[in-house]
């Protein structure tokens, strides 16, 4: 047993390819001296005296670096057309607003590694010109805002930050700006009127933030893994960078992987690894031998993704192709146990509460969806539902203003078309087949009854009936289905049907 | 110059016109229902999405401009269907009470509701009203009536000025209100109405002595504000004689803006102290008297006073407020038969 | 205006002094909001923090009275900084030497004092202001209210040639006419010394024009006698008939009780009015006028653009327009060439108002023109002095600072000044009769800073005596940040606590203009 425990780590560690996350847990977040003993700044010193803001790009560029906020857009070509803006002042932003249930790779960073994004946006700002840097971090990662501040103030001390940084002339200072929780400011429009001091709302594209961003200047916004990624592929060559990974796809990804799995936690792994590998091998599989049913990659935004996929490969097009996205790397394993339509339910709940309310489809038809989805769950579900659950969910898709929007019917459309059995069996057999949406539920006292009492005296609304030592029955009608009768009884004679 | 071609039509814009005004230059009109010229284009109730060929989602009109050999069909089946789903939303979160309520046939909302074929039947209307916030003296907030569409809030902030008004709480909690919702006329609301004159529902509505509507007016009658020397061009909204509304007018220099008085200041042409006979004193007391009493009176004194004093006895006040066509006959009077310059008015003060 | 209301928003740098734009004309000043979102500068120069002054990239609160001081400081430091447009001044101007020499005495910081700001203020002011050839001036009433508002008036044509910021697009002198046809009546004859257009009344070819229009012999070359004059003149018995048509000088006009004493002393007063003004109670004759909305004709607005008023109501009882009653009253005395309509008078009006020459009612059906109009192919002419200045080079006015004629002293140790609120208009026989407008503002005050305030121990909603040399009122406190210390402000609607009690008649000796915006008060607390 220990035996194999030991294999298991040792797929954990070993198919893992730790870039982002090098420094985790590794080196002392508050010492700015344990960064630089692991390389630290050596970055921003190459870019500085040796690469130039055109050498810098070109490397970015090469390195095939791509957006690990989940749209995936090429950095390098992102930071050129910030190069090339014309516009005397520009900014770099951090987007640090990290905001899916369940993730939290870009925390991870913030804590363990904070220079690393610090001498990020430096070697950004060199490339494009900026003067100026904002991080835009949760208020919920006091942590991650401590020992930023401490970083910047640091490297402000060892003169990675302020002017004439390496002597070049060159000037650059970063802020923290601290986010009030709102999923949208994630979105970048959202992300930059937030800073403005305006609403976190998104504004139509175009403009783009690279031409029109903050205060109307030129602005480059990555988020943190990205940053994080820099550094190293700057000191160790674009060349290296481009050797790991897919074709499309180069480097690696943070995923949180969560759920139904034996070993959660983040993981790095090589994009284009197979999403069988990352839960059988690196996550050693689904616990008590369950069944596996679905992964939801993505967040809220992402699809759940059937055994039938297991073998995709994780990268930003095959995850599409399959109505599921790369996101910004929440991964969440669903087991036999676990009921699609209320799975789908608990993302698109997300989506409603977190919708800016500024676009008609995402305020009103993320909340018009979720209410069928009620009915469903409820047993109150007709087939037509689900037909106009998916015209619908193609509207808010089709016209939404933002990513969130444009995104939030994800879940329920994937589950519709991979487990369209299981709403089937909602609406039609009025049951839930995972057991889990308790209107569908009826519990039920089997023979294994012993008469003892237990079940009757914790319910709340004395709907079990029986003599003492002879078995008892629950009213069905009466009963409110909150389980205490089953967590009660001593001999599991009280089962869900 | 861009070429593209809307529902079969080539078009030639220039770079940087939205498809919205791309189609407009060729007599196609989009439907919208947050759009306004002057504001900043919001992109919020996508209404106003078009199929562009090669693109999976339908394209805000507004927001989106135009480019060069795009094909774009404003009016297809898919179109239709997602503006009437988005609409069937917004209805949804409406009160159904289009038979009481006096925006009716000026409403935006039931016009399109009418175009796309939106029936009330099959949806459940608001049962439980907010109620009316009539703190201000000028005009009435419905909070159920509104649809978000934000441009309230855009011409308060980028028109006005004031922003008085803003969004508050999120997704479908969202509302227009101000500092500590205590209704508006405890925000710093300058009452100029221009939200009022854009609000595309009933949600931000005049006060009216009267209730009326649409089919009821007479007329509408162009003119010009009578306050300040702006001269804002307004219609006078007219039934019965009387006033009972003022809009603003698009095409003036005021560009459809106007303040809280050219907007909501016409009472006192109806008002009980107007005076409708002309006045005689008598023994320290005015009575009522005919036209011609009065005029004869006042020719054979002004007669008396000329022959016996001559013109320097003489002086006139004309007035900022009376019209070019009443200040030159007063001066031609002054002037052409009483041979006298005396004539002055309150353009100092 | 020299310039297009709609040009404000191209401004790229906006001078507002003596206006407060927001209350007073508040589309123009909406759109100065929009003109700083558009990215321009704003300078605000008034005694009050009025609502503009928190959009103003500087802000500058200076002393009553100190307007001409506050420009002599600003043109000190563009001549002194080299910072004037030497190709204007060349071409299109003379006598700038004349002006530069006769500051030759003043000096920023002697400007800074009398205005109670500091130097540096005036430099930027000045700077940004001369930073740019899309500067508008903006003034109104604060302006010209004083005994030397002529002088004020000159300083801001100097400053705005002297940087080529007029007969250009985007820039410009703009003063902004308070009421809706002010301009029109100023343009229609309705001042003494000139015919419709501004044509000099001691002018012999246009004493012979008008002669041979009207049909009359005999018109007069002597110019008349200004407001405050006729005053005087009636109070001596010499001015025996007095002929008003929709005024109400009666609140409106300084030292009212001086005014009053004139119309009391009046043969015969002949008010014309909408509404018993405090001014028609003192008519021998009261005659009933339609209003705005109950008659045709034309408004000429403050960017000089005529336009169309149309009847819409009929009105009210035997109410009349009021050219139809002046007309009817020519009629019988004599006159043969009666008017049937508007419409024919503004056909007369353009036949012998050369600036107006282009105009009549199908011209400007949809869209007003602005004057001079001189034919009926002319287009209009949205800003002024173009090429040329009416009078060919523009002319320098040298202008010292000189005080204004009431200042604080032992025993009125307050400066009052006084103008008008966003929610009335005028003396509120219109406005003081809408609900809602009186919801919000619903009667006088005098606001006073909590610094002032505190030294005579008063509170916020307290009534007070306000006393000056010419008389006194009762009226509640308003304390407010937005007012210098030592300055408190009274709105001039209200006839209940009229502020024109309290106000100075010293008049401007060019313009005749009362110092309304100048008077030295006391405050008492009442026992």
């Amino acid at each position: 047993m220990e035996n194999k425990h030991s294999i298991l780590e040792m797929d954990y560690i070993e198919r893992q390819e730790r870039i982002a996350l090098k420094n985790c847990g590794l080196i002392d977040p508050e010492r700015i001296e344990e960064y630089i003993r692991y390389e630290g700044y050596q970055a921003l010193a190459k870019a500085i005296l040796k690469l130039g803001p055109e050498g810098v790009i070109e490397e970015i560029e090469a390195s095939g670096l791509r957006g690990r906020g989940g749209a995936g857009f090429p950095t390098g070509r992102k930071w050129r057309s910030g190069y090339l803006a014309k516009g005397g002042e520009k900014f770099i932003i951090c987007n640090a607003d990290e905001g899916d249930p369940g993730a939290f790779m870009d925390r991870s960073i913030l804590e363990g590694d904070p220079h690393s994004v610090i001498e990020a946006m430096t070697i950004a700002g060199y490339a494009i010109g900026a003067s100026k840097g904002f991080i835009y971090v949760r208020a919920e990662y006091p942590i991650a805002v401590k020992r930023l501040q401490i970083a910047i103030d640091q490297a402000h001390g060892m003169g990675f930050l302020g002017r004439d940084i390496f002597g070049s002339g060159f000037e650059f200072d970063i802020e923290l700006r601290l986010g009030a929780g709102a999923f949208v400011c994630g979105e970048a429009k959202a992300l930059i009127a937030s800073i403005e001091g305006k609403r976190g709302m998104p504004t139509p594209k175009p403009p783009r933030t690279n031409d029109k961003g903050l205060w109307g200047k030129p602005t480059i916004l990555n988020n943190v893994e990205t940053f994080a990624n820099v550094p190293p592929i700057i000191r160790k060559g674009s060349g290296w960078y481009a050797g790991i990974g897919s074709e499309k796809s180069k480097g690696t990804k943070v995923f949180a992987l969560g759920g139904k799995i034996n070993r959660t936690g983040l993981v790095e792994i090589p994009i284009g690894t197979p999403l069988r590998e990352v839960i059988y091998d690196i996550g050693g599989g689904i616990p008590d031998n369950k069944k596996f049913k679905a992964v939801q990659t993505g967040g809220p935004s992402g699809g759940c993704i059937p055994k039938e996929h297991l073998d995709v490969k994780i990268d930003y097009e095959s995850l599409q192709e399959i109505g599921s996205m790369m996101g910004s790397g929440g991964m969440i394993v669903m087991d036999e146990d676990n009921c699609m339509v209320d799975i789908a339910r608990f993302f698109l709940e997300f989506s409603v509460e977190e919708s800016c309310g500024k676009c008609t489809p995402c305020r009103e038809g993320t909340k018009k969806m979720l209410s069928i989805l009620d009915k469903i769950a409820s047993g109150e579900g007709v087939m037509e539902d689900l037909d106009y659950l998916q015209s619908l969910g193609n509207v808010i898709k089709e016209t939404s203003l933002c990513g969130l929007g444009k995104t939030a019917p994800n879940p329920v459309l994937s589950t519709l078309k991979y487990f369209r059995d299981e709403y089937e069996a909602h609406v039609k057999d009025k049951t839930c087949p995972a057991g889990v949406c308790q209107a569908l539920l009826e519990y039920y006292i089997t023979e294994k009854c012993i008469g003892c009492g237990a079940c009757k005296r914790v319910c709340p609304v004395n709907c079990i009936s029986g003599e003492k030592k002879q078995l008892h029955t629950i009213d069905p009608v009466a009963c409110i289905r909150c389980g205490a009768c089953q967590e009660a009884c001593p001999v599991d004679a009280i089962i869900k049907r | 110059m861009i070429k593209l071609t809307i529902d079969g039509i080539g078009v030639e814009v220039e770079k940087g016109t939205s498809i919205l005004d791309a189609a407009k230059s060729v007599a196609i009109n989009i439907p919208t229902l947050c759009h306004d010229d002057r504001l900043k284009p919001s992109g919020a109730c996508r209404i106003c999405g078009v199929e562009v060929e090669g693109s999976d989602e339908l394209q805000a009109s507004c927001t989106t401009p135009a480019r060069e050999g795009m094909v774009i069909h404003t009016r297809s089946d898919r179109v239709a269907a997602a503006r009437k789903q988005l609409l069937e939303l917004i209805w949804e979160d409406h009160p159904n009470e289009c038979l009481s309520c006096q925006k009716a046939g000026e409403c935006t909302l039931q016009d399109l509701c009418y175009d796309y074929g939106v029936e009330a039947e099959g949806f459940a209307p608001l049962k439980v009203r907010t109620p009316l916030d009539t703190s201000n003296p000028f005009y009435t907030f419905d909070k159920d009536k509104c649809i978000l569409c934000g441009k309230c809030v855009r011409v308060c902030e980028e028109l006005q000025g004031e922003s008085a008004i803003h969004f508050v709480q999120r997704g479908h909690e969202t509302m227009i209100s101000h500092p500590f919702e205590k209704g508006m006329a405890f925000s710093t609301c300058v009452s100029c109405g221009n939200c009022v004159q854009v609000c595309p529902t009933a949600a931000l509505m005049p006060k009216t002595e009267e209730k009326f509507r649409v089919w009821d007016i007479e007329k509408k009658v162009r003119t010009t504000c009578s306050y300040c020397g702006v001269g804002c061009q307004l219609d006078l909204v007219i039934k019965d004689n009387k006033v009972v509304r003022v809009d603003a007018a698009r095409d003036g220099e005021n560009e459809g803006m106007l303040c809280v008085k050219g907007k909501f200041g016409y009472s006192f042409l109806n008002h009980k102290d107007r005076l409708t006979m002309p006045l005689i004193r008598e023994g320290g007391v005015f009575r009522e008297a005919s036209w011609d009493e009065a005029l004869d009176l006042v020719a054979g004194r002004m007669t008396e006073v000329y022959d016996h004093s001559g013109s320097d006895a003489f002086a006139a006040f004309a007035s900022a407020r009376c019209t070019n066509e009443d200040n030159y006959v007063l001066q031609k009077m002054m002037r052409g038969i009483f041979k006298t310059n005396n004539i002055d008015h309150c353009a100092r003060l | 205006m020299t310039n297009s209301i709609r040009e404000v928003i191209h401004n790229e740098v906006i001078f507002v002094i003596g206006s407060n734009t927001t209350e007073n004309h508040p589309v123009i000043g909406a759109m100065m909001r929009q003109a700083v979102k558009n990215g321009a500068k704003l300078i605000v120069a008034d005694p009050r923090r009025i609502p503009l002054a928190r959009d103003a990239d500087i802000y500058l609160p200076i002393q009553p009275g100190t307007n001409v001081a506050l420009l002599n400081g600003m043109i000190k430091t563009i001549l002194e900084e080299k910072l004037y447009d030497e190709e204007f001044i060349r071409e299109r101007t003379v006598d700038f030497n004349r002006m530069a020499e006769a500051l030759k005495d003043c000096s920023v910081a002697k400007s800074a004092a009398l205005c109670q700001v500091s130097e540096e203020d005036i430099r930027r002011a000045a700077r940004l202001y001369a930073s740019s050839h899309k500067s508008g001036i903006y003034y109104a009433m604060g302006i010209t209210q004083h005994s030397r508002g002529t002088e004020g008036v000159y300083n801001i044509a100097n400053l705005a040639m002297m940087t080529g910021n007029v007969g250009v697009e985007f820039a410009g002198v703009n003063p902004l006419r308070g009421q809706s046809n002010v301009q029109g009546s100023c343009d229609l004859g309705g001042l003494p010394d000139v015919y419709p257009g501004y044509q000099k009344v001691a002018d012999e070819k246009a004493k012979a024009r008008f002669e041979a229009s009207w049909g009359v012999q005999g018109l007069s070359r002597e110019p008349g006698l200004t407001l405050p004059k006729m005053v005087d003149k009636a109070l001596e018995g010499k001015i025996k008939m007095i002929y008003i048509m929709g005024e109400n000088p009666m609140v409106s006009d300084p030292d009212l009780t001086h005014f009053e004493a004139a119309l009391d002393n009046l043969d015969f007063l002949v008010v014309q009015d909408i509404f018993m003004t405090e001014t028609a109670q003192k008519a021998d004759v009261v005659l009933p006028a339609a209003a705005f909305a109950e008659k045709d004709g034309t408004f000429t607005n403050t960017e000089r653009r005529i336009q169309r008023i149309r009847k819409a109501l009929d009105p009210p009882g035997e109410a009349k327009a009021d050219w139809w009653i002046i007309n009817e009253l020519m009629k019988r005395m004599g006159y043969q060439n009666a008017f049937a309509n508007p419409e024919e008078i503004m056909a007369e009006i353009a036949g012998v108002t050369p600036i107006y020459g282009g105009i009549d009612y199908e011209r400007i059906d949809s869209k007003g023109l602005q004057w001079p109009v001189k034919d009926k192919s002319h287009p209009g002419t949205p800003y002024l002095h173009r090429d040329r200045f009416t009078r060919g080079l523009g002319q320098f006015m040298p202008v010292t600072y000189t005080e204004s004629a009431e200042t604080a002293d032992e025993a009125y140790p307050l400066i009052l000044t006084t103008g008008r609120l966003l929610y009335h208009y005028h003396t509120r026989s219109m406005t003081g009769r809408i609900p809602g407008l009186n919801e919000v503002v619903g009667e006088s005050y005098v606001e006073i800073c909590p610094k002032t305030a505190a030294l005579y121990g008063l509170e916020n909603g307290e009534w007070v005596t306000v006393r000056s040399r010419r008389g006194e009122i009762k009226i509640k406190v308003k304390i407010t940040e937005d007012i210098k210390e030592d300055v408190v402000f009274i709105p001039f609607h209200f006839a209940d606590a009229a502020v024109n009690r309290l106000t100075n008649v010293a008049l401007d000796p060019i313009a005749d203009i009362p110092e309304l915006k100048v008077a030295a008060v006391r405050i008492e607390k009442l026992a």
